[in-house]
């Protein structure tokens, strides 16, 4: 019987023959990214009563989430971290300025097809962008991941999201997934393996195909994937320094659920508050007044979206009243964005240009939110006061849709720009 | 772990987030577990840590604890003292933490059943949720997971499979 993705590689990982959804297997990651939270997750590893982490090498820890420390109690928590990191001998840490936990994992090569990453972030699904499996966990399982180097997985159901047809003009991978949430909601995939495929996630650039596996988390994913091809290869080439092996599902693999989806009559799409699956057509909710518009974070702050950004406000001014808040994903990006010029383009229109990190997507520095504020966000949760206010409001949306948004100071359909 | 928990139930309903659980402004500027009590539940029901007392029990809807993977929105209710969840459904990285830290949970219909300041029983051992408006049934957890829970969470559950004195 025909194996999906998650199957045969949790099967080769635990050394078995085959594994079925529901079994429990343990198996040794290849990869534990942990970020901010390596301080809290550093002192439950400590609790355990080990002097020593399993496999230093598994470890990969990137400080992004409050970046760089905004007040005294961050800045301890980073130097926590940077001796654990010592003391530890971990090589693989990426101090302030590097970029978001899930650009970074990447583009210094710790995730290949066939890898199994483990990480203290929920947006840990994103690295299923490579042919991973990659699911997020919470700090204590992180901490006996470090002690033990291994971790108890129950083998999930499989979705298979087939997205045909060619997307249209000013419509973006964001759009596709908001589109898809939207449908089959915030728990639609609860603990499942989604496997993104079809024509449009095969003409994707690598950079979109992350958007889609970032957000399988919204709806619930425990693992979100797309088979690898020679795009991934391309974009792997000079960055994993190993060979690896492939993991693909077979045809005849048994999935819970197939859903096919149209990408060319999916229009841009904008969650509104307070949850990611509350999305309508940006036409519904075009003309609502904006203060802030953020362009960046793990979900849309690749190099890509700042030039659909930069494409939009090129030559034009944001609306006065209205912040505009750009943050590249990595130092890499945003070297890129500078020699590509997008940068510039931005900041003259009046952007504020920020760190690459997380900035305010949680609410804790770099462009939080007053009580009755409405800002338009390419992140990708629109919870009560994650970033801020609970009384102010976030949509979500594409790069193109938040940038045309900053230029006239409401929701705008960027099809109109 | 305790076979049988009686407690007064605050009910709530689908898709609570872990935001509105424990605030993302708050994961790293409070580390003390009785601080986060003090913040549970509070940009979703503000009477909630002012009123809670230990051994009461939440009772919600589907995909309980959705959103980020943050831990702190399992503490903060655990200090709070509540002795149990039930809910519809879990979300997966919530239920892994709610193992994790010890803190029982029962996947089950019974907020049909309930309404906030009813007295409930929980019977983990045959598997059923005694309300005022009847008994509810729920699968059990597989053995994997009850010997963490029995172990009394994952830390001591690894110092025990590694032999740490």
């Amino acid at each position: 019987m025909g194996q999906t993705f998650v199957e045969q590689v949790l099967a080769r990982k635990a050394g078995l023959e085959a594994v079925v959804p529901g079994q429990i297997v343990t198996v040794r990651p290849d990869k534990l990214l942990t970020h901010d939270n390596t301080a809290d997750i550093s002192s439950k590893f400590r609790r355990i009563g080990l002097d020593k982490v399993a496999d230093p090498g598994i470890n990969v820890i990137v400080l992004d989430h409050v970046v760089p420390a905004a007040n005294e109690t961050y800045a301890t928590n980073h130097q926590i971290i940077r001796e654990f990191v010592a003391e530890q001998g971990i090589s693989a840490f990426y101090d302030v300025g590097e970029g978001i936990c899930h650009q970074v994992l990447p583009e210094k090569g710790h995730a290949w097809p066939g890898a199994v990453i483990v990480g203290s972030d929920s947006h840990t699904t994103t690295h299923g962008a490579f042919g991973a499996f990659s699911a997020g966990i919470g700090r204590t399982e992180a901490a006996a991941v470090m002690a033990t180097g291994k971790i108890w997985l129950r083998v999930p159901e499989s979705f298979r999201i087939v997205i045909d047809g060619d997307m249209s003009e000013r419509v973006m991978a964001k759009d596709v997934i908001l589109y898809i949430i939207g449908d089959l909601r915030a728990d639609g995939a609860n603990y499942c393996s989604v496997e993104f495929t079809g024509e449009a996630v095969q003409a994707m650039s690598v950079a979109s195909r992350m958007v889609l596996t970032n957000m399988a988390a919204e709806m619930g994913a425990k693992n979100g994937v797309v088979e690898p091809d020679e795009n991934t290869r391309a974009w792997l080439a000079g960055r994993v320094d190993h060979a690896y092996e492939e993991v693909h599902a077979d045809s005849d693999a048994t999935y819970e659920r197939v859903i096919t989806y149209d990408a060319s009559e999916i229009v841009p799409q904008v969650a509104k508050p307070h949850t990611v699956d509350n999305v309508a057509p940006v036409t519904e909710v075009a003309g609502t007044p904006i203060d802030q518009a953020l362009i960046g974070t793990c979900t849309d702050g690749r190099l890509e979206d700042l030039a659909a950004a930069a494409e939009i406000v090129r030559g034009r001014q944001v609306a006065p009243g209205v912040r505009l808040l750009v943050l590249p994903a990595s130092r890499e990006v945003l070297l890129d964005a500078i020699e590509q010029g997008y940068v510039s383009d931005l900041v003259t229109a009046g952007a504020t240009l920020l760190n690459p990190g997380c900035g305010p997507c949680l609410g804790a520095h770099e462009g939080c939110m007053a009580p009755g504020e409405a800002t338009i966000s390419t992140a990708n949760r629109n919870f009560k006061g994650r970033m801020g206010s609970k009384e102010a409001f976030i949509y979500l949306g594409s790069p193109a849709t938040v940038a045309a948004s900053a230029l006239t100071g409401v929701i705008t359909d960027p099809r109109e720009m | 772990m305790e076979t049988r928990i009686t407690g007064r139930v605050w009910k709530y309903g689908d898709d609570v987030n872990t935001d509105v659980i424990f605030p993302g402004k708050y994961t790293y500027s409070i580390s003390d577990p009785a601080e986060m009590a003090e913040h549970a539940l509070e940009d979703l029901d503000p009477s909630f840590a002012e009123n809670a007392q230990p051994g009461d029990i939440i009772v919600a809807g589907k995909n309980w604890g959705c959103g980020s993977s943050r831990e702190q929105a399992v503490t903060c209710l655990k200090e709070a003292g509540v002795g149990a969840i039930v809910a519809r459904s879990f979300a997966r990285i919530y239920f892994r933490n709610c193992i994790n830290k010890a803190l029982p949970i029962a996947i089950c219909d019974a907020v049909e059943g309930v309404e906030t300041g009813d007295e409930i029983t929980i019977d983990f051992s045959s598997g059923s949720v005694t309300t005022p408006q009847g008994e509810y049934s729920f699968p059990p957890l597989s053995p994997e997971v009850v010997e963490i829970l029995e172990a009394g969470g994952l830390i001591p559950y690894v110092r025990q499979q590694l032999h740490v004195e």
